[in-house]
């Protein structure tokens, strides 16, 4: 028994004892899922607050705010906002959303403490690389923010920091803001690709037994599936990343052309391509957007079940359009590129496989409704939030069939159409899937429930919100009103449209929107110390066998009895059984009565 | 304490058989078999060969995305090269030569310490062996930039220059992590300890140093053909 006995003691850590080694230093992926998931949501009020600034200096561009002139003594001289301190505003804002909030919380935060238990694993496969994962990205958020700091300030490029802005040094106007922000992604694309592998060993080979891979449920699949995309994408931002910043910082002239002149002063570089980084920055860049709404769509599948009771409508369908979603997320990048000179041909290619997506897309969205459809639906909280989900990523869906079009695409580039489309789904779906993991999850990670009141409040707040941000913003679009300008109240033909008026309509709606978060904010901090106590294993009568263990769960997730798997994760009002679901791990002799067989 | 856990495979309560040592087997246990999936309802695998597996598997799976990285920088050298007409292909210096043989000698010499593993003789010290040609190889690199800059290429002369420090310097860095996973390995054969781990260790960097051969006679081949 020696070897199996060191084994396992090498690999089932000891419970910790001291603060430092619990709570910071943590190898245990409920501890570093909770991690993520505080850094989530300290950046989400950061990019939220980013993103109020460029609400206002959109519709008040010559207003002054008196904290903001103390605040930012240069970026906003006497509480004006610059036009360069809106455009760092907006990169920041993306930056931080995209990278610290749509990509950490839903893999790193709920993939990290869910996925082992839900396989039921002790720990992940790697709980010292898993540290080494977050810790990571939490460097690359202190690196990001020190963007702030420096001279010149925050990178004024875009999220996507595009070149040729992005990697001229000195001659626009930048100090070394841009090269902390690639330090900053660079780091975070290490990270990822550490617990990217992480995830994948952990799926492939932790599994209970009888736990086969069409037995797992939809949440570890897009969490596998996750994983793979953001293993072959990050490193290749990572590798543009390096480029960029040789080109910054050592002379080279990767993506920076010959023959540019800025500020009058003529670029000492020669022959690059600003449109290579284009290339390799999609390439990662739209598996980027899966990455952040594969986890949301999981999420939503696994509690529309739970809440409907019913079994998931076409759980095959589901994994084989998740399998096909991650796929063609490959091969779709040009579609961000339509207008950068791309051939036609190519364009054609690459309109056509995305539209390919629609079908996936659209499989998963008919199973949704077929999974509600004649259920015993509970309206809780969570299943408020997952349904909302379905409906934002209806919308965003719909208007990324025109985008996808280069014809369509001709018009629309580069207007608040394209703002419409990937904040309803890429950010706020996803967000959506946040909500709605946050508020299922929580009594099992806090022994705690949220409370429903709150919540129903805060859902119909924030659903009505972000209809009433980004629907009007489609119109603005059609006008067309071109997005990253940050002075557009005089001009002629926007006004003629009625742009003025909806721009305020918008950022009104954006206050209000964004007062209610801090809604979401009370309840989570309130219900952790003084929400109702979550005394039941199972209170919401689960499935899958996160809810097989105590509430919270003790610190090796199984206590050493790792349950054997007997079903798939959605055996709900089944025929002639004891009670209207059956868990994973309940064989059929516990879930139907003895004289059922005969 | 170790006693007490119970192995994760084997927690269906059925007494789990105790790896035996092989035959002449210096006290180490027999080699790790591949086992199919997860805990999928198969007959029990051997929770010792898991454990080994599951470390080649992190290092395939981290190879994958290493793979992504050489694999960006290749094509943006591709389209670099056929633009602009100020490509000005880098001519080797000849010491690149000996790098490569030391890294190939390498591979042979990690590939012995692997084979001896089972018997448990010689380990060490064959790792040591690699370890060294590992350093050889970062300090011969060195010299081929040396050789370079005294010709007056440095890295932003040209495009070509750029990617030839580029690739290099990425790969090189990736050898530093090899080192550091030999001197691991090293200790871990070292110091009597859990043969997983021992087992684990010694496996997974021999995927990853062979890899590096690989990628480095693939960067090789790159610099002296596309040009």
């Amino acid at each position: 028994m020696t070897e199996v006995a060191e084994y396992v003691e090498v690999h089932r850590h000891p419970e910790p004892t001291s603060f430092i080694s619990k709570w910071i230093f943590s190898i245990d992926h409920k501890v570093i899922g909770i991690q993520y998931i505080l850094l989530a949501i300290v950046a989400v009020f950061i990019g939220m607050g980013l993103s109020l600034l460029v609400r206002l200096r959109l519709v008040w561009p010559e207003k002054s705010f008196a904290i903001l002139g103390d605040l930012f003594p240069i970026g906003a001289p006497d509480g004006v906002m610059t036009p360069e301190f809106y455009l760092a505003m907006l990169t920041m804002h993306g930056t931080v959303m995209v990278f610290m909030v749509l990509t950490t919380a839903p893999q790193g935060g709920f993939g990290n403490y869910f996925l082992p238990i839900q396989i039921g694993a002790a720990d992940m496969a790697f709980p010292r690389l898993n540290m080494l994962s977050f810790w990571t990205t939490f460097l690359s958020f202190c690196a990001l923010m020190v963007a702030f700091l420096v001279e010149g300030g925050a990178p004024i490029s875009g999220w996507t920091a595009y070149p040729p802005l992005s990697a001229l040094n000195a001659a626009a106007m930048e100090g070394t803001g841009q090269d902390w922000w690639i330090i900053s992604i660079a780091l975070f694309c290490i990270a990822s690709l550490l617990g990217a592998l992480n995830f994948i060993v952990t799926t492939l080979e932790l599994r209970a037994k009888g736990l086969t891979m069409m037995r797992l449920p939809l949440t570890v699949w897009t969490w596998f599936v996750t994983a793979i995309l953001g293993l072959l994408a990050f490193g290749v931002l990572l590798a543009a990343g390096i480029l960029l910043l040789l080109d910054r910082n050592l002379g080279t002239s990767f993506f920076i052309p010959g023959g540019l002149v800025v500020n009058d002063q003529l670029v000492n570089h020669s022959g690059g391509s600003p449109i290579l980084w284009q290339h390799l920055f999609w390439f990662f860049g739209h598996p980027e957007v899966y990455i952040a709404i594969l986890p949301g769509m999981g999420v939503t599948s696994h509690v529309l079940a739970t809440f409907a009771r019913k079994t998931v409508f076409g759980y095959k369908a589901m994994v084989y359009a998740i399998l096909a979603i991650g796929g063609l997320g490959f091969v779709v990048w040009g579609h961000h590129m339509f207008m950068s000179g791309m051939s036609p041909y190519s364009a054609f290619v690459f309109s056509v496989l995305t539209m390919c997506i629609g079908v996936p897309s659209a499989i998963k969205t008919f199973n949704w409704i077929g999974t509600l459809w004649g259920g015993k639906i509970r309206f809780t909280t969570p299943m408020l939030y997952a349904i909302g989900f379905v409906s934002l990523f209806v919308t965003g869906g719909l208007s990324g069939i025109f985008l996808g079009q280069p014809t369509v695409d001709l018009w629309f580039h580069d207007t608040y159409f394209v703002v419409a489309h990937f904040h309803l789904i890429m950010g706020v779906a996803a967000i959506f899937g946040m909500f709605s993991g946050l508020t299922f999850w929580f009594p099992k990670m806090f022994g705690r429930f949220m409370s429903e009141g709150l919540g129903r409040i805060h859902f119909w707040l924030t659903f009505i919100g972000v209809y009433a941000i980004f629907g009007p913003m489609h119109y603005l679009g059609m006008i067309p009103h071109p997005r990253r300008y940050a002075e557009t109240t005089g001009v002629d033909f926007l006004a003629a449209g009625g742009a003025n008026e909806i721009q305020y309509f918008i950022t009104i709606a954006a206050m209000i929107t964004i007062t209610a978060q801090f809604l979401f904010l009370f309840n989570f901090l309130w219900s952790l110390f003084k929400g109702k106590v979550c005394t039941e294993d199972n209170p919401w009568e689960a499935t899958t066998l996160e809810w097989a263990i105590p509430s919270p769960p003790p610190h090796d997730n199984f206590a050493g009895k790792i349950p054997t798997v007997y079903r798939g994760a959605y055996d709900f009002s089944l025929p002639n059984a004891k009670r209207d679901f059956a868990m994973q791990c309940n064989s059929d002799e516990m879930v139907f009565p003895r004289s059922s067989g005969d | 304490m170790a006693t007490t856990l119970t192995p994760p495979l084997a927690a269906d309560g059925v007494k789990h058989e105790e790896t035996q040592p092989s035959v002449g087997g210096g006290g180490f246990p027999p080699p790790a078999r591949p086992r199919d999936g997860g805990g999928d309802g198969s007959d029990r695998p051997d929770p010792v060969a898991q454990a080994v597996f599951r470390y080649k598997l992190g290092t395939w799976v981290g190879i994958a995305g290493i793979v992504m990285v050489f694999a960006a920088f290749t094509s943006a050298l591709v389209v670099r090269s056929g633009l602009s007409g100020d490509w000005v292909a880098v001519e080797l210096p000849r010491v690149l030569w000996l790098s490569t043989a030391l890294l190939l000698i390498s591979s042979l010499t990690i590939e012995k310490a692997k084979r001896l593993l089972r018997r448990g003789v010689g380990v060490r010290q064959w790792l040591t062996v690699t370890l060294g040609f590992g350093v050889l190889f970062i300090g011969s690199q060195w010299f081929g930039w040396r050789a370079l800059a005294e010709r007056g290429i440095y890295v932003s002369s040209n495009p070509g220059s750029s990617f030839f420090y580029l690739l290099t310097a990425a790969h090189a860095v990736h050898i530093l992590g090899g080192i550091l996973a030999l001197s691991y390995a090293v200790i871990r054969v070292w110091r009597p300890g859990v043969w997983v781990t021992r087992q684990a260790a010694v496996e997974a960097t021999a995927i990853y140093w062979h890899f590096m051969d690989a990628l480095w006679v693939y960067l090789l081949l790159l610099l002296m053909f596309w040009r």
